[in-house]
This record gives structure tokens, sequence and C-alpha cells, in this order.
């Protein structure tokens, strides 16, 4: 699994910048973002070099923000890769809380969570789903 | 009645209420016996200035039922109201002391031209709150036929007016803009419907609001006001000649005073509106701060009544906001926030006006340890605080969640409040 940063966000124009700006000055590079919003404000989800630093430096600047331990599965580049991986976890109804995909050298790489960490594990396991830690995320990248 | 002859009866019935209270309610026995006042030393309404006054502050220090006056085998039904943090203020009412209230708010309604011919619909929320019930009791002491429709489902409210032929409506002033504009909305005109007369109160409300609501809903709209700690609406009313509101005072004997020496000043002067029941059994009050803002006026009005009469109500000498006509202090919102340790102890109050009707935000900043990757678990710490908040002032707020550290923190009380609305 991967640490994910996770912020909240005021839905008004220069909030996202001010994250991303306090990143860039700590030389803290993003591997992959989403951001999920309500009418008022969002979090924005965060997978970046360094995590625990980021998560320091945003506290720091008076931001809300935590990191949590996410799933991340890296899939080969080809149609229908993606569908293969759910479909193990729907199989064994175990359900996608939320997801995000992005290509990372070459390869699809999967961020999820699931409403079923310990089942997920072993779904993964028993799948030869190809989950990848921080450190072979580097590598990706 | 004359002058001389109201000013003997408030004496008479002052001496009577003190004696009443100095015998049934230790609060008031304490207060007057450390004043080295006896009953017998009220003797005109003149010697009013000698009593010591009453605060909401007392009301919520002798929760729930401290201040009154009769046994509870005696009461026949309570009202609550908010009080500024957390306990409501409980006003227990006598048999007799719904009979007077009926009496004053059936005296409101004739000075609007209501007779018992009249369908009478009652806007208020029914309820905790006086001016459901209060309202509604008058219109049938008159003999009024009264639709007790109350608050919400407006589009039915207005079927009713027009096919009922209702002819009189008491509700807040902002809900009878919004009774319009839903009105237009269903394509029914002023034309279709008979209403000519409109009692409104529970809010601060301006000369242009009057104009509107009357061109809008073709009545003639009245000011009526009352508030639940000294009986609910019929404290005082307008005739028709809408020069300032004929207070009922051979039962609520006012008083304007500067609200930072507690002094009288003069008639005609704006202060601090102070009133002491006259005649109540339940929970007589003496020397009631009311926190309202206004000027009184003596002098005989050209509809022939003799009494007092008080202006519209300028503003409050306290941080307390009518919100569709429920009071709100600052302090019961920050009491709720302060017992949700999901946030800061730092919040905002914005009020909006939206479709005529006042809408509450409240902004609060979320504590960074409560942060988490999932919107639902954001989207039920709002609802959470929503619904403590609902309970605590009976009016719905929307929850605004901010991050840590949003709001300013070294400002004054008064820019926790933002008030958009256009008073």
């Amino acid at each position: 699994m991967i640490h994910q940063l996770s912020v909240f966000i005021e839905n008004k124009s220069g909030a996202l910048l001010q994250i991303l700006s306090l990143l860039k000055e700590a030389g803290i590079q993003l591997v992959a973002t989403n951001i999920v919003d309500t009418m008022d404000y969002g979090i924005c989800r965060i997978i970046a070099t360094r995590p625990r630093l980021a998560l320091t430096i945003l506290q720091e600047a008076g931001m809300s923000a935590n990191l949590n331990e996410v799933f991340a599965i890296q899939l080969d580049n080809r149609p229908g890769s993606a569908a293969d991986a759910i479909a193990a976890f729907a199989q064994e109804g175990v359900g996608i809380i939320y997801l995000y995909s992005f290509l990372l050298g070459g390869k699809g790489v999967l961020i999820f969570r699931t409403d079923n960490t310990e089942r997920a594990q072993q779904i993964i396991a028993e799948n030869h789903l190809q989950a990848i830690d921080e450190e072979q995320l580097q590598e990706l990248a | 009645m004359s002058r001389d002859e109201m000013r003997e009866l408030q004496g008479r019935r002052l001496h009577k209420v003190v004696d009443y209270v100095y015998h049934n309610v230790p609060f008031y026995r304490n207060k007057l016996q450390q004043m080295g006042l006896e009953p017998d030393d009220i003797k005109t309404i003149d010697d009013i200035r000698l009593l010591p006054f009453t605060t909401k502050q007392d009301l919520r220090d002798n929760y729930p039922y401290g201040l009154q006056a009769a046994p509870q085998s005696e009461i026949v039904r309570v009202h609550a109201s908010s009080g500024t943090t957390g306990n409501p203020t409980i006003v227990g009412y006598t048999h007799k002391d719904i009979g007077v209230w009926s009496e004053c708010m059936a005296r409101c309604l004739t000075a609007y031209g209501i007779t018992r011919a009249d369908t009478f619909s009652v806007a208020y929320g029914y309820g905790l709150f006086t001016g459901g019930l209060g309202a509604h009791y008058g219109v049938e002491n008159l003999g009024a036929t009264a639709v007790p429709a109350s608050t919400g489902n407006t589009e039915k409210h207005v079927r009713l007016i027009r096919d009922l032929g209702i002819t009189g409506l008491a509700c807040t002033p902002s809900y009878a803009l919004h009774l319009a504009e839903t009105m237009e909305k269903m394509g029914v005109t002023k034309d279709d419907i008979r209403l000519r007369v409109g009692a409104f109160g529970a809010e601060p409300w301006t000369e242009d609001m009057r104009c509107e609501i009357e061109s809008r809903l073709g009545l003639q709209g009245y000011n009526l006001y009352g508030l639940s700690e000294i009986m609910g609406p019929c404290v005082s009313y307008e005739c028709q000649c809408k020069h300032g509101s004929h207070i009922c005072e051979d039962h609520f004997f006012p008083e304007i005073i500067n609200p930072d020496t507690l002094e009288p000043v003069p008639m005609g002067t704006v202060g601090e509106l102070v009133f002491t029941t006259l005649t109540k059994e339940g929970m007589p009050l003496l020397r009631y701060r009311t926190r309202d803002l206004c000027t009184l006026m003596e002098g005989e009005c050209e509809c022939g009544r003799t009494a007092v009469r008080m202006g519209r109500i300028l503003g409050r000498s306290d941080d307390m906001l009518i919100i569709r006509g429920i009071n709100v202090f600052p302090s019961q919102v920050e009491s709720v926030i302060l017992s949700t340790e999901e946030f800061e102890p730092h919040y905002q109050l914005v009020i909006d006006r939206v479709d005529n009707l006042d809408r509450l935000t409240v902004r609060v900043e979320l504590r960074n340890e409560f942060m988490t990757d999932l919107l639902p678990d954001l989207a039920a710490l709002e609802r959470k605080l929503s619904e403590k908040l609902k309970s605590v002032l009976s009016i719905r707020a929307k929850v605004q969640l901010l991050p840590q550290g949003t709001l300013e923190r070294s400002q004054g009380k008064s820019k926790r409040v933002i008030d958009n609305r256009k008073l």
C-alpha cells in the first residue's frame, strides 16, 4: 500500500494553487492528484514523493490535511486490464469507495480504497495482482 | 378611558402584582427585601421606578420554573423561547392568562378591522413558539373563522386563501413576501383572492417592506408586536392610522430606558423597551428588559385610542438575531460548536435572505486531526452539526466546513455575524 495525502480544499479560486505551491517550494513532486468536490468544498487527494514531509509542510501552513494508506496496483498497458482487476473485487463483493488512475513509465496505475482492506489484500494475492509500494512507485517515476 | 383613569388602574394592578410575586416568587421576594422594599411601598404606577429590573439572564438562571408564581396545578400551557446559551425560556400560563392573551389578541384584530365575518389564517409556526397559538386563540375569541395554516406548504396555503376567500392573515413579514412570490409562481393574482388585512410581526420590518407586501397581496399590513416572556403576540398593535403600535397597557406597562444607565429616557427618544406584566398569574415579570430599541409616544391617536404607542423596533441592545421570526443568539451557536470536538471554537454566522426567506449559514473550521480522505465522512460531520444546531436553535442552519485557521482570530464579536439582509 502507499501513502495518500488528503487536503481540505475550499471552493474558491487559488485554493488548489496554494497547496501545489507549497509542495513545489519543498521540492516535492506530484505523482497523481484527484479532487472530489461538493458545492462548498472538496478533498484534494495527492500521491507525492515524500508524503510525510508533504503532510508536515501543509499542516504547518495551516491546512487541514491527513495521510492514509491506499492500494496501488500496476497494470499492463492494454485494453481491459483495469476491468480484469476490478472484476476480482466485484466477484468477492468488496466495494471500491473511490478510485483514480494514471499512466506512469508506460504502466497503468490504479489507486483505490475499498470497504474491506483485509479481504482486498487477500484478493490481490489470490489473483496475482501487482500491488506496488512507495519504493516501486518511485522506480516507475 | 382617560389617562388618569388608566394610570389609576395601572397603579392598582401594579400594587397587586408586586404583592403577588412577593409572596409567591422567592426570586422577587429576595430582590425586594435586599432593596428594603415591601409591597405596600408601591402605591401608584410612578412607584414602578423603585422596582428591580428582570433580564433574560434571570430567566435562564431560574430555569425552568423558578420565576413561576402560580402553582403547577394552575398552569394550563407552557411555551418556550430560545435562551442565550442552551436553556430555553419556559413561560407557564394559567387559564386566566390564556384568556387575557386571547382578549388582547382579539383587540389587535379588531383594530385591524377584523370581525366575526372574516376568515383569518394564522401562518406563524404552531408549537412552542407563541406566534401560532397566540394569534389563533385571538381569532377564535373574536369569533372570526380561524385557519391554522402554520408555516410551510405554502402552495396549499395559497389555494386555501383563494378557495376559502380568506380575508385576514397573520405571519412574519418575510413569509408574507414568500407567500406573494409563491402566489405569482402559481399564476394566482391578487384579484383572485380576497385578503384585505395582514398582521405582521415576530421580526423587524421596514416601511418599504410594508409597501411591497401591501401592493403584492392587495391588503393593508399592520404591525403586531409581542414577546413570549411577556405574553406572546398581542402586546401592541397598529390601528388603521399606522402611526405607532398601541400597547395593551392595562396589561403590559411600558417604560423606555437608557440601556447603559437604566434611567428612563423622555418620550420620543430611542431607548430600550421595558415591560411589567400587570395582570399575569403564571409568570408575572417586573420591569422585564426586552432589549428591543424603539421610542414611545403619548397622546391621543387619530383613531381615538389613548393608549401609549411604540414606534418600530429599530434594533437590539444585545447581539440577538431574529431569523425567520425565531430568536437566535450567537452564544447558542458557540455552545453547540464548543461541545463538538471535531470543530475549532471559531465560527461565523452569515444570514442571507433568499426568495424572501432568511437563511442562516454557520461557517465552522474542521480540526486538522479530523481531516479524512472520505467525503461522506465530512458530509456526515456537517449533518451532525446541523442537526445539533436545529435542536438548539429551532431553525435549520446550513453548515459550511472550512479548513482549520481560515477565520480571522483577532476580531471582536461583531465580525462573527454577517447579516446580509437589507432591512
